[in-house]
């Protein structure tokens, strides 16, 4: 090491580091993987399929799939949707991506003190709107309040049962090389949604998330009777999160084309402007979808027969894997390796 | 959409880089300053294209990366030890000091708020006037016009309870101490294009005259990065050094007066330490004596110098072009953006983060399976 002032060196991070859980294990990268996997899984004897969107479970000959999330989105009121919206449409979305009609949901409510009553029913015809959209029943819940900060305002868990179709989505485990894969609409609109109006950031047009059901889009599949392999809505850590997921689960390299992969105007403009990519940003209305060899033509096509994924495009494909999990072909042609989310994306500063 | 298209457009660049490597008649040694410039240039793959015709050595253009350790720490005692709301640019929350980052200062308790603009500091301080906010001033000639605005904003408020922890540190300066050093291999320098919109490039040509090397001011997209690079050895080939401005859709030559004004009436430069490099003979910006109430330093007592460890990081060397990220043993695997031991791996502008972001990955496994 070069000779410096030692005023000037930086040393290896304090024990204070590590210790706790941080806002980056909830931005759904490698950090929340590395807790589930390393914390989680290992106290409750669960298996590593514990990582798919919903567990199947079969009882008396029956497949079923069973879910649950939680939603604590500030602020709780956003373009194009809300808490109560996406409390039904996220379980919803977790149930139809692992190839399963929803039924029945739960819904939990945890309350601050002091909310306007006016605001909880406001969020309550939310979801009521919601379920009844997609035939969905708000069969049991519970409701708690907390003082004046224990949470932010409102905080909403659902849990999820569906039917399963058939057939069944072979998973990610079965991906391999050859597949191809689609995505259902154009990525980012969620996350830059809700950065946008909890920052207050004035964009024109204002952005608007993406918030939506897409079980038409995987009825579209089945009925166009496309062999699914795998699907997987692109929350939290956006579409580079599924297929870093994927890549583990099958041990290949999935490889995309960056100007394949369809970005509206005004998500493009805000991720320009704060540097983030669009590819990490948060979806709630998207999914990827993993085709065999040959099929992503005909998979594109009855999605876009479907009004939540009627701009579905083919933008790559599954390659024995190499050093890299997952690469990206970038605008000079190159394959770049595509790095995992890894914490919250924070703005640039110049 | 416009300016992005048009400067990421496969075909110019394609064209760009023939005309390089057909004027090239020997490798050249470049230097691009801003850490943005650095995560554009391996995100595009453009250092490997021109492997073997320019070499690209990585700058110090990346202010989260070398504030000094001691202001993160006091930072971090501001908003533990004392109840100041520390607010910060996003970038610098990650980055580790003695005892961790500025977000494990708030996980452990501390108010540390992340803003999108040094006004919004302002705005915090105007609503909570029982606390005291400290807004954290990163960032080159870039950031400073925004955060003398604040100081102005926070007078005109007559806010008793607003200050600046000041790390500014100036471009030029580090130019002249990269290219000081006896083990220097720049032979030219892609200017930083957004430094420039506001101070403008005339402050070059003495710099060019004295140490006889291209200086051109270079945007951020791949037709802009190789336009200057272009230019670069351009010059270098025909021997004939000078500044040029190849980023005149934002650059202007006397760059932006009215920001230029505002820094100037606030802050005066002054020598600072670069973490990893050493004091920089006036490579930093300090508050004016009229402004001191604003000084968080002056506010808030000295600050301490931190226990220091035995170091692995080598960010020193990677922040001066000493070393590229990959050569450092600690890269990939001691050292990763979850677990960083110093600045580069964590933040967005930083070397070592792009390296890992768009190639190191790579570069990691293939030493793990000993290629």
């Amino acid at each position: 090491m070069s000779e410096q002032s030692p005023h000037v060196h930086c040393p290896v991070p304090g024990t204070g580091s590590g210790e706790t859980i941080t806002l980056a294990h909830g931005e759904g990268g490698r950090q929340l993987r590395r807790l589930i996997t390393e914390r989680i899984l290992p106290v409750l004897g669960a298996k590593s399929t514990c990582f798919d969107d919903a567990a199947i479970l079969s009882h008396d000959g029956s497949d079923l799939a069973f879910t649950t999330d939680s939603f604590v989105v500030s602020p709780l009121f956003f373009p194009g949707g809300d808490i109560g919206k996406l409390a039904v449409f996220g379980t919803a979305n977790d149930l139809a991506v692992s190839g399963a009609r929803p039924l029945w949901i739960s819904l939990a409510l945890i309350i601050e003190e002091g909310l306007p009553l006016a605001t909880l029913d406001r969020v309550l015809t939310s979801v009521a709107g919601a379920a009844g959209t997609i035939g969905v029943a708000v069969v049991t819940g519970d409701t708690k309040v907390v003082p004046r900060g224990a949470v932010d305002k409102l905080f909403i868990n659902t849990a999820g049962i569906g039917e399963r179709l058939s057939p069944a989505p072979s998973g990610p485990v079965s991906l391999a090389p050859g597949d191809e894969l689609i995505i259902s609409g154009s990525i980012g609109r969620h996350g830059v949604a809700v950065m946008a109006a909890r920052e207050h950031l004035d964009f024109q047009p204002e952005p608007a998330s993406d918030c939506a059901c897409l079980m038409p889009a995987v009825e579209a599949l089945w009925a166009a009777g496309v062999p699914v392999k795998a699907m997987r809505d692109a929350t939290r850590g956006g579409v580079a999160a599924v297929l870093h997921e994927w890549a583990a689960a099958c041990g290949h390299t999935l490889v995309i084309d960056e100007q394949l992969v369809p970005l509206g105007q005004d998500v493009r403009g805000v991720c320009e402007l704060l540097g983030l990519d669009p590819l990490h940003v948060a979806n709630e209305g998207t999914m990827v979808v993993a085709v065999p060899a040959g099929k992503a033509v005909s998979a594109a096509e009855a999605l876009r027969t479907a009004s939540v994924s009627s701009a579905a495009t083919a933008i790559g494909q599954i390659q024995p894997r190499g050093v890299s999990p997952v690469l990206v072909g970038r605008t000079l042609g190159r394959r770049q390796p595509l790095d995992e989310p890894h914490g919250a994306q924070l703005p640039r500063i110049c | 959409m416009k300016f992005l298209d048009e400067y990421r457009d496969p075909v110019a660049a394609r064209r760009l880089l023939a005309a390089i490597r057909r004027q090239a008649t020997r490798t050249w040694t470049l230097m691009e300053v801003c850490g943005g410039q650095t995560h554009s240039l391996l995100r595009h793959g453009i250092d490997a294209e021109l492997a073997g015709v320019v070499e690209l050595i990585h700058g110090p253009g990346c202010p989260v990366c070398v504030t000094p350790l001691e202001a993160i720490d006091f930072a971090q005692q501001l908003c533990l030890e004392r109840g100041v709301v520390l607010a910060s640019f996003g970038d610098m929350l990650r980055v580790p000091g003695s005892r961790g980052s500025l977000l494990d200062s708030r996980a452990a308790g501390g108010s540390v708020v992340a803003v999108y603009s040094p006004l919004d500091a302002v705005e915090l301080a105007r609503h909570q006037s029982d606390k005291q906010v400290v807004f954290f001033a990163v960032g080159f000639e870039t950031t400073a016009p925004a955060t003398a605005l604040a100081v102005h904003q926070a007078a005109k408020c007559g806010l008793t309870n607003f200050s600046l922890l000041v790390a500014h540190v100036r471009v030029l300066p580090a130019m002249v101490a990269v290219v000081s050093s006896p083990d220097s291999r720049v032979q030219g320098f892609l200017a930083a294009g957004h430094v420039c919109t506001i101070t403008g490039c005339e402050e070059y040509t003495s710099f060019v005259d004295c140490h006889r090397m291209p200086v051109v001011v270079t945007g951020f997209e791949p037709v802009d990065l190789l336009a200057g690079i272009a230019e670069c050895v351009r010059q270098l080939e025909a021997g004939q050094p000078r500044v040029v401005n190849c980023y005149a859709r934002t650059a202007r030559r006397g760059g932006n007066r009215i920001a230029q004004a505002m820094v100037a009436n606030v802050y005066e430069a002054c020598d600072k330490p670069w973490r990893g490099m050493g004091v920089v003979p006036r490579g930093g910006l300090r508050l004016r004596r009229e402004w001191k109430q604003f000084d968080a330093e002056h506010r808030f007592g000295g600050l301490k110098l931190p226990v220091l460890d035995d170091c692995q990081c080598r960010s020193g060397d990677v922040l001066a072009g000493r070393i590229k990220p990959t050569a450092c043993s600690s890269f990939g695997t001691r050292c990763t953006p979850d677990r960083p031991l110093g600045a580069p791996m964590v933040s967005s502008e930083g070397a070592c983060a792009a390296y890992y972001r768009y190639g190191g990955l790579a570069v990691a496994g293939a030493k793990e399976m000993g290629v």
